[in-house]
């Protein structure tokens, strides 16, 4: 099925005379995109570029975590005192609430083999954890020595480290978008961020 | 009716600066909007800051216009990259990246814009006509029948949402526990504060939207760099041709009506609606087979339908309070702390807020339409930026955004903390969606369920007798048993096959939504089953 041969067949007509472009044009906006596909074919596609789903001990784990973040929340709880029906205590509704999320965790933990709709870490993953990474830096520092710094280093790291931009993007990238961030919150909309400038 | 209110919104909305501030949130709706990975839940809560610096009314206005821009930013990206911005515009797929390769994108995009703007019109004027109605209606409600619409509601969007039931019911109740968080009402209590001073207010709605929908979103796809398509270098006049319009203006029009009817349900309407409008329009046309090749009414039908309800979801918003869908959630938010509450009393005791609100979606679907098409090429442009571009620009208009609601450095902790939880349960197939509903209706339900206890002297019983409250609880006994049903039922048919029974979470999701509409063909729906659990964003 080449792109081309489908892309000609029902649609030669309407292309030609609708006002539209000609097809010659079309045929070289064709090549530029990726083939069109029914939307059977494109349900499978979508089917297939799908993340891999995690393996049973990661559901496994799953399900525990929330086991246990209900667990955690009912013995918080009965800690705030649960109160009768009549009269409810302020940790009458946490208790129901984490009940429910620790009986919920339990059909998870039932369900764990069937499940599939979670996924997989891969080596593409690893990027997150240093992005986080930087923007912690940003909440500490902006109100001790302004917006602008963190902004830039933020901005260079990931053009630079986790964009794999190059220098002279980088740099030239995170002066810029700093820059405009000012003029824009603190210039007009002036907006009481602490600033060095 | 009363009509003189409605004229005095217009009056107020019609003022120059607020029709800048509107215009201003079409354009950056719009161009947040297209950024693929982004969402209409996740454009309207990174943009939430930009509001506050406004009077109440203007930054409901502009909340309109960022609204009505992020939504047709998602249908920039289906049409142009083949990635819908939401489960709604999937189906806007199929004809418009057809239409896209046959280098009439622009007028794939050109008719989308008419037809949100033909659905959405449609839709503000019936929601101007009902809304009153319902909310008179509603006035009469006591906690006990806030409590079981509160509850249907965060169940309803739990129940047909995309993927696992069991998860999506999870992040609903994390949404809730998270509501609890703070210093209790009744009884001042502080709970779950961890003697921490930031936290004995509660937690904020505004960072951990912003968290969980927009850093999450900005996390996640930067492990997904590189998948995405290249879009079109130039796209054509995105101007219709009369026959184009003449060709889509009764699928506009069908879609608009169907829209309307099935958005005011919970949850799923806006999807479900777009799904019927094309089924409908695909099994009226004399020639079903372009349908998937480029048919422009495949473009216009789902477009206009989405577009009316998405404006008919605010309907349960302002007349019960209850917002219907995440994204409708974050408005809730928004306006919450605007100082309004949404809610039956609305309409009567603050008529010019009620009617700000509504007014402010006429205009700002006005300027959607103005705006949309002669900026087509913009948008385009930003799509070809390099996503390690727009990553760090994205992540710094949110942390730098958060801040300046309160000027507090904790929220950008909080922004931290609930993107990455937001990005780990992106990873372990839990929906963001249901946990910032719950959130969101987290008060509101304790309160009332406390209220009604106390009321019922802790008869559980009482919520059963009333006729109202009775009768929700029903509807909500119908939406927890029907699928458990259905799901025993397969299973048994099944087994006589094979073992090899469906996994609840993909076969129980499907079949809800698909079941209702009976004009939709039988193929519609299955064929847009996958597609939806690979969305760029959730937004239920």
């Amino acid at each position: 099925m080449s792109p081309r041969g489908r892309q000609a067949a029902p649609d030669e007509k309407t292309v030609g005379t609708a006002a539209g472009p000609s097809l010659e044009k079309a045929a070289a906006v064709a090549d530029d995109l990726p083939e069109a596909a029914s939307p059977e074919e494109l349900a499978a596609q979508w089917e297939a570029e799908k993340p891999e789903p995690a393996g049973l001990t990661t559901n496994v784990v799953l399900a525990l975590l929330v086991i246990g973040f209900g667990g955690a929340g009912v013995v918080g709880s009965l800690a705030l005192g649960t109160g009768s029906l009549g009269e409810p205590g302020p940790g009458t509704w946490p208790l129901v609430v984490s009940s429910a999320i620790a009986l919920l965790g339990l059909v998870l933990l039932v369900q764990a083999r069937a499940t599939s709709d979670t996924e997989r870490f891969t080596s593409d993953s690893w990027v997150v954890p240093p992005a986080v990474l930087t923007l912690v830096p940003f909440a500490y520092l902006i109100e001790i020595v302004g917006f602008e710094i963190p902004s830039v280093v933020l901005a260079f790291v990931w053009l630079k480290v986790l964009g794999r931009e190059g220098w002279r993007t980088s740099v030239v990238g995170a002066l810029l978008m700093t820059v405009s961030f000012y003029l824009i919150f603190v210039t007009a909309l002036g907006v009481s961020l602490p600033h060095l400038f | 009716m009363d009509i003189a209110p409605v004229i005095d919104g217009f009056g107020v909305v019609l003022q120059p600066e607020n029709l800048l501030y509107c215009l201003i949130g079409v354009v950056v709706g719009m161009l947040v909007g297209v950024l693929p990975g982004l969402g209409p839940a996740a454009t309207i809560a990174i943009l939430l800051p930009l509001t506050y610096a406004v009077e109440p009314v203007t930054a409901i206005i502009m909340l309109a216009g960022i609204f009505y821009g992020a939504q047709y930013g998602g249908t920039i990206t289906s049409v142009l990259l083949r990635l819908p911005g939401e489960a709604s515009s999937v189906v806007t797929v199929f004809d418009g990246y057809a239409l896209a390769r046959q280098g009439k994108a622009g007028t794939a995009l050109g008719i989308a814009a008419i037809g949100s703007f033909v659905g959405g019109t449609v839709s503000i004027i019936a929601l101007t006509l009902v809304a009153p109605f319902i909310a008179s209606f509603a006035l009469d409600f006591g906690p006990p029948e806030y409590t079981m619409l509160a509850l249907l509601g965060i169940l309803l969007v739990a129940a047909v949402g995309n993927g696992s039931r069991t998860k999506a019911f999870v992040a609903a109740a994390i949404g809730l526990l998270l509501a609890t968080v703070g210093r209790d009402g009744f009884t001042g209590a502080e709970r779950f504060t961890f003697e921490s001073l930031s936290m004995a207010d509660g937690l904020d709605f505004v960072p951990i939207a912003m968290g969980i929908f927009g850093l999450a979103e900005i996390l996640h796809s930067l492990e997904n760099r590189g998948k995405l398509g290249k879009p079109p270098a130039k796209v054509s006049n995105p101007w219709p041709s009369r026959k184009d319009l003449k060709q889509s203006s009764g699928a506009i029009g069908r879609g608009s009506v169907i829209g309307f009817v099935l958005g005011i349900l919970p949850g799923g309407g806006a999807v479900l609606s777009s799904l019927a409008a094309y089924g409908l329009e695909k099994k009226r046309s004399k020639t079903p087979e372009r349908f998937g090749k480029g048919a422009i009414e495949g473009v216009a039908a789902p477009e206009s339908a989405n577009n009316a309800a998405a404006t008919s979801s605010f309907i349960p918003l302002l007349t019960l309070g209850i917002p219907a869908n995440a994204t409708i959630a974050v408005i809730f938010g928004a306006l919450l702390i605007q100082g309004i509450t949404p809610g039956p009393g609305l309409v009567e005791d603050h008529p010019e807020l009620f009617w700000g609100v509504v007014n402010s979606m006429y205009i700002g679907n006005i300027l959607l339409l103005m705006m949309s098409i002669p900026l087509v090429g913009l948008f385009v442009k930003i799509l070809t930026i390099r996503a390690s571009i727009m990553a760090p620009i994205t992540v710094l208009i949110t942390l730098i955004g958060v801040y300046t609601v309160n000027n507090n450095s904790f929220d950008i902790v909080l922004v931290i903390v609930f993107g990455v939880l937001g990005y780990l349960m992106k990873k372990a197939g839990f929906e963001p969606g249901p946990l910032v509903l719950a959130f969101v209706l987290g008060s509101l339900l304790e309160s009332n369920a406390r209220r009604s206890l106390i009321l019922f002297d802790g008869d559980v019983a009482g919520f059963a007798t009333r006729p109202i409250s009775g009768t929700l609880l029903a509807v909500l006994v119908v939406v927890l048993v029907l699928p458990l049903l259905g799901f025993v039922l397969r299973r048994s048919l099944a087994g006589r096959s094979g073992p090899a029974a469906p996994g609840p979470g993909g076969g129980v999701t499907g079949e809800t939504p698909s079941d209702s509409p009976s004009d939709t063909p039988t193929d519609t729906p299955s064929d847009t089953d996958a597609p939806e659990g690979r969305t760029k964003e959730s937004s239920r």
